[in-house]
């Protein structure tokens, strides 16, 4: 039977030779990820279960990030309950604030070259299925569910179905991969792909970059999906060869290709020169506009960052752009790189002070006021240009505060013009 | 296991978010989080709700983050039944994990109002809405997660599976 990429990655870890649309199978993980916030709920379900050790070490993964710097005294003590289970089953991969290895979780697995293709990842956010981007498999989970996996090393799925999406064309300036998830989550809806796989092809691919996938896997989640993936080509080995030098020397990863055959439940075609820049209006990212059409909304604030745009190509673009203006008065442009990586390159390079000049605040790696945590959250009618994935109500503050979601472009513009705004204004 | 009570009704892509807003996520607490239930889309919600109450909701019922704090802000509030359009998938793994009893059944969906009088058995997964007379059959679980079900949810299944 015809598999996709996904299908054959899945049947590869449950040991079948084949899988179909809706079987539930028993996989193995290739890695198990939580956070500050699902990791501590996972530990105590992991207590119950009776199991002395974790399935191993170097594969169950513990991120610091989304309260970090610790916000106050009881996420002080998430972070507390977390570090102490880590040093105790001395996991591999669990780091201190400001480690060159730290940062937020979907910024640093792939960045660090932990997960390389092929790959078979949870992680207890919803944000995990942003490594498809490698041509691995992952996806969301809860807090039981990690707790399991990191008892046994394996959970069930579902096998999805697939979407296809089919790439032509080439952006046109400033267009990047954030306004191609947002357009196709604005034509499919946010339960477009619900319960399946986006599956990227076509020559299009060659139009984003490594960073720019990620960003578009990232948000396939958006739209419901359980994974986003792409095909891995000459981009992706270029990628893990700097990430991860000794597998990628050793082969040490599978490329899986969809069968040609491969059965699709739908086919979007889409033609890249056909994107324009784009934003997602409250409260759902699915309500998208032409940025260009929405220049009448003022603004009080910007946040560049997060796990979908914090990457180094996202601070390179914002302090490129914003390199001699100067953020608008009334606004408040908070710079989130996404990684300490990304913010020692971003140093090195100038940019930081570039973004500096120009009036943003930078602020160590966190997913902070993302989810309306800490380091930017918006008041009571404010409103925010982000390049997050979210803009449900109340997600970065007040229940009536607005969030518009954008790509850097966009964003930076709209710090300088104090409303939404485009580059071609500046 | 039949339930029965007050039908709490709610639209399409009631997100994780307003479910119970991340500046609760300090705790995992259930009294913590079912002192802000649904708290950004209904403020009456905790107060009104009493136990074994029934929330029906649209399309993709729990989407956004995958906080399993959710289902269990919801089950802490009394909540015996979340009947939905279709969940989406975290949520709906979450809610099996955490014992939160779930129905899918769109038609239910659209002839249930806010008020209703509800009863619904989780094992056939007959709804009855006594307000107006109606019955409602839900979609039926998978065999393998009706396994899962039966041993206590996930916990008590892969308790099994680690003594083997």
């Amino acid at each position: 039977m015809p598999m996709t990429m996904t299908q054959k990655i899945l049947a590869d870890h449950a040991g079948l030779d084949s899988v179909a649309p809706g079987d539930l199978i028993e996989a193995k993980l290739d890695y198990v990820m939580g956070n500050d916030v699902t990791t501590p709920p996972a530990i105590k379900v992991f207590e119950k279960l009776g199991v002395k050790e974790v399935f191993d070490k170097d594969r169950v993964l513990m991120i610091q990030d989304h309260f970090t710097p610790n916000k106050d005294i009881k996420s002080a003590e998430l972070n507390k309950t977390m570090r102490c289970f880590a040093r105790e089953h001395e996991i591999t991969h669990y780091y201190e604030l400001g480690r060159r290895e730290m940062g937020i979780e979907h910024v640093i697995l792939p960045d660090n070259g932990i997960v390389l293709p092929g790959d078979l990842v949870i992680g207890a956010d919803s944000h995990t299925c942003t490594y498809g981007a490698l041509g691995s498999f992952s996806t969301g989970v809860g807090s039981t569910d990690l707790a399991c996996a990191m008892a046994r090393g394996v959970t069930w799925f579902k096998v999805p179905e697939a979407i296809k999406v089919n790439l032509t064309g080439m952006f046109r300036k400033y267009v990047t991969g954030k306004d191609l998830i947002l357009n196709i989550i604005g034509k499919i809806g946010v339960d477009g792909a619900l319960y399946k796989s986006l599956e990227f092809g076509g020559e299009g691919i060659k139009a984003l970059s490594m960073d720019g996938r990620l960003t578009v896997c990232n948000m396939a989640v958006e739209c419901g999906a359980k994974n986003g993936i792409f095909p891995v080509d000459n981009y992706t080995l270029k990628y893990i060869s700097r990430t991860n030098p000794d597998r990628f020397i050793r082969s040490d990863y599978k490329i899986y290709q969809a069968d040609e055959d491969a059965e699709y439940s739908q086919v979007l075609d889409i033609d890249l020169d056909d994107i324009d820049l784009t934003v997602a209006l409250p409260h759902l990212p699915s309500n998208t506009r032409k940025a260009s059409e929405c220049t009448d909304l003022k603004i009080d604030q910007v946040v560049i960052g997060s796990c979908t745009n914090g990457r180094l190509e996202d601070i390179a673009a914002a302090a490129t752009l914003l390199k001699g203006l100067k953020v608008h008065k009334d606004v408040r442009c908070i710079v989130i790189p996404g990684s300490q990586m990304v913010y020692r390159q971003a140093l090195e390079n100038g940019w930081l002070q570039d973004l500096d000049d120009a009036g943003c605040v930078i602020s160590t790696p966190t997913c902070g006021p993302c989810l309306g945590g800490h380091m930017g959250v918006l008041a009571k009618g404010e409103r925010c240009v982000s390049t997050t994935n979210r803009n449900f109500v109340g997600r970065m503050g007040d229940p009536e505060s607005e969030v518009i979601l954008s790509g850097v472009p966009v964003a930076v513009s709209s710090a300088v013009l104090g409303r939404v705004g485009t580059p071609d204004e500046l | 296991m039949k339930v029965s009570g007050k039908v709490f009704k709610y639209g399409d892509n009631i997100d994780t978010d307003v479910i119970i807003p991340a500046r609760h996520l300090t705790s995992a607490d259930p009294e913590h989080l079912k002192a802000h239930c649904m708290e950004d889309l209904d403020v009456t919600f905790r107060d009104r709700v009493k136990a074994g109450d029934i929330i029906v909701a649209g399309k993709n019922f729990g989407c956004g983050s995958s906080r399993e704090h959710a289902p269990v802000a919801i089950k802490a509030s009394g909540i015996s039944l979340v009947i939905a359009n279709d969940f989406a998938r975290i949520f709906y793994r979450n809610s099996i994990n955490v014992g939160l009893p779930i129905l899918e059944c769109p038609e239910a969906v659209g002839n249930i109002s806010e008020g209703d009088e509800l009863e619904a058995d989780f094992d056939t997964g007959v709804i009855t809405d006594k307000t107006t007379g109606k019955s409602f059959c839900a979609k039926a679980f998978p065999e393998f997660i009706k396994n899962i079900m039966e041993q206590g949810g996930l916990v008590g299944y892969t308790e099994s599976k680690v003594r083997d």
